[in-house]
């Protein structure tokens, strides 16, 4: 796969948008379309319409308060959609939760961590193998051999999952002793686990330093080549975004303004309004 | 290789945890029976044995709520009443019926107290573990005196036809000249045959402490601790809420439920108001003192605070003070920044040791 975003072919799908060339075989694993929710009287999104091919890496930028976390909550179904439909790798979810949209493949991290503070490095990861996991209850509480080999065979996987960030040596401690930038990277982890098709990021690099940040791009490249999934994320690193996005959305007041690969977004007036105020605003 | 040898560590520190509970629970039953035989055990304090047990039990199941799964519950004595008026009742027919055998009597009461104490724990559970916020504290706070005031008024007998209920009076039940009364309303169950020995409250503690530990160290007990750490996330990866606050709530019924059944096979009568909301706060008083999520702290907690009221009987005015008072004690014990670092000190050292033996 080519590491240049910008080098990257885009072709039609029926619906709401474009996919990357090589993903035209598979559907898209996300398509959203006239997505929009009204808080009260208040529009905070509307007209949203994404598509997102197997392996895409995508991005959705915008200025604060633009709506751009409010699109990962609906897309996860912690806030339901007043108006569109999201189409899951194929599956309508309408009318489903967080948690069955999560398990019909769609995993995220948050804006504000959200870790399994008293839980250890592994066990947060676990929590993330929870349905891979293959007993219940009963095996559990009898200690039964079903129990051991299941369990021995979840630790192995989150040691694995782990090495990806080289935070195995980490299994043991406490998640809210971590570091920032490890929380940040075990959250990504923890969702890895839960066996997506797409991830989201919102603000994976947020507190990471310019080296630290290298080494998230690189690792988010290694995600979608080693799972083979698709990866949308909320950043305002552009050189992040504009280093491993091949598809970016800019979102303003809830709406989208431009799309596009990072060169096309860089050039357009329309962003550079939006980011950096008219020329004959005042 | 390192790697290994810290994870092999952090495995036989959880088992190890649950090895001193099971070994806590084992001295306690030998040095009681030692000093039984010596015959230094004092009249109150063996009365006190079979009651120390049940609290104990209460005292880990309501853990499992409060502790593990960071709900909370208010009524904890309810499911505890229904396990020992239900037990009471069973055991009673059986007696009636010719099974005198106390430890058959009182196996079966256990396993119907834990059935109904369940069954109760559904019914609240699945409409109220399906809201965000301390709905649960004010509906079990709501559910403890229901079944208070719903056994105040139960008058239940039985005879050759059978069980007889009446919420009315004892004319009402319909019952054949021979039969006995078994539940006689605000006078509570009379006339029970008692079946509980300490040697049954012993098995009980034993087998809620496999049941609890197991179930917190496998993946329904890091799900449940997952939503109590942070539900959003829970739900984000893929966790079913409601599915797993209603096993451990549900859990926790039913090991009530059995505790109850052990508590009033216990005495000759037992009354309703035995379950209200002051023994609710005493068996959440166990899990605070102990330590909320510490197991070995509630088996103490229990067994002292059951103890101790015996013991200081004669100051038994001043008892809630003292109460109050070591209350707020261990809440500044335990919240005193300089005392946490003390604690963690002593932790590491510990660690440290054990890091060795591993090496070695």
């Amino acid at each position: 796969m080519s590491s240049n975003p910008n080098d990257t072919k885009y072709v039609a799908v029926p619906g709401p948008g474009m996919i990357p060339e090589r993903d035209k075989d598979k559907r898209p694993v996300l398509e959203a379309s006239h997505l929009g929710i009204d808080f009260g009287g208040l529009t905070a999104v509307d007209e949203f319409n994404i598509a997102i091919g197997a392996t895409e890496i995508g991005g959705l930028i915008g200025p604060n308060g633009a709506g751009k976390t409010t699109v990962f909550n609906l897309l996860t179904k912690v806030y339901q959609p007043t108006r569109g439909v999201i189409m899951l790798d194929g599956k309508d979810t309408h009318g489903m939760n967080t948690t069955q949209a999560n398990q019909a493949g769609i995993a995220r991290t948050f804006q504000n961590i959200r870790l399994f503070d008293k839980l250890t490095v592994e066990e947060n990861v676990k929590i993330g193998l929870h349905s891979s996991i293959g007993y219940h209850l009963p095996s559990a509480v009898l200690r039964l051999p079903r129990y051991w080999r299941e369990e021995k065979k979840a630790h192995e996987r989150a040691l694995e999952l782990l090495d990806i960030f080289d935070m195995a040596d980490m299994a043991d401690v406490r998640s809210s002793s971590l570091p920032y930038g490890a929380q940040r990277r075990l959250e990504i982890v923890r969702a890895l686990a839960t066996g997506p098709k797409i991830l989201l990021l919102d603000e994976p690099a947020a507190g990471m330093n310019p080296s630290e940040t290298e080494e998230l791009m690189n690792n988010i490249r290694k995600i979608r080549d080693t799972f083979n999934i698709a990866v949308l994320l909320i950043e305002h690193d552009m050189n992040l975004v504009m280093g491993i996005c091949e598809n970016i959305i800019v979102l303003n007041f809830g709406k989208i303004i431009a799309k596009g690969n990072p060169k096309t977004i860089q050039n357009d007036p329309k962003v550079i309004e939006a980011y950096l105020g008219s020329q004959d605003g005042e | 290789m390192g790697n290994k040898i810290k994870i092999l560590g952090k495995t036989n520190k959880n088992s190890l945890m649950g090895f001193i509970n099971y070994g806590i629970i084992i001295l306690f039953f030998v040095v009681i029976t030692i000093v039984k035989q010596a015959g230094a055990l004092t009249n109150a304090l063996s009365g006190q044995l079979i009651p120390i047990c049940a609290y104990i039990v209460m005292a880990l199941s309501l853990n499992l709520v409060v502790g593990i799964s960071g709900e909370l519950s208010l009524g904890h004595a309810g499911f505890m009443s229904v396990g020992a008026f239900s037990g009471v009742i069973v055991s009673g027919a059986m007696n009636y019926g010719g099974v005198t055998n106390g430890a058959i009597r009182l196996i079966v009461a256990m396993i119907v107290g834990a059935i109904l104490a369940g069954i109760a724990g559904v019914v609240i559970g699945i409409p109220v573990l399906r809201l965000r916020g301390d709905y649960l504290a004010i509906v079990t706070l709501a559910f403890g005196e229901i079944i208070k005031n719903v056994l105040n008024c139960l008058y239940v007998g039985v005879d050759k036809a059978g069980l007889h209920f009446s919420v009315t009076d004892e004319a009402h039940m319909d019952m054949s000249a021979e039969g006995v009364t078994l539940v006689r309303g605000p006078m509570g169950a009379v006339g029970v045959v008692k079946a509980s020995t300490f040697l049954a409250g012993i098995i009980l503690i034993l087998l809620t402490l496999f049941v609890i530990q197991n179930l917190v160290n496998s993946r329904t007990g890091r799900a449940i601790m997952a939503i109590r750490d942070n539900r959003i996330a829970a739900e984000a990866t893929g966790i079913n809420v409601t599915k797993y606050k209603m096993i451990a709530f549900v859990t926790s019924a039913v090991i009530a439920g059995s505790a109850g059944a052990l508590y009033g096979l216990n005495f000759s009568t037992i009354v309703p108001k035995k379950f209200d909301f002051n023994t609710s706060i005493l068996i959440l008083v166990f899990v605070v003192l102990g330590g909320i999520g510490n197991l070995t702290g509630s088996i103490i907690a229990a067994a002292l605070l059951t103890v101790l009221p015996e013991i200081f009987r004669p100051f038994q005015d001043y008892r809630m003070l003292v109460y109050a008072i070591v209350l707020i004690l261990v809440m500044i014990a335990t919240n005193n920044e300089r005392l946490r670092a003390f604690w963690k000190r002593i932790g590491h050292i510990f660690r440290k040791k054990g890091g060795e033996l591993n090496e070695q």
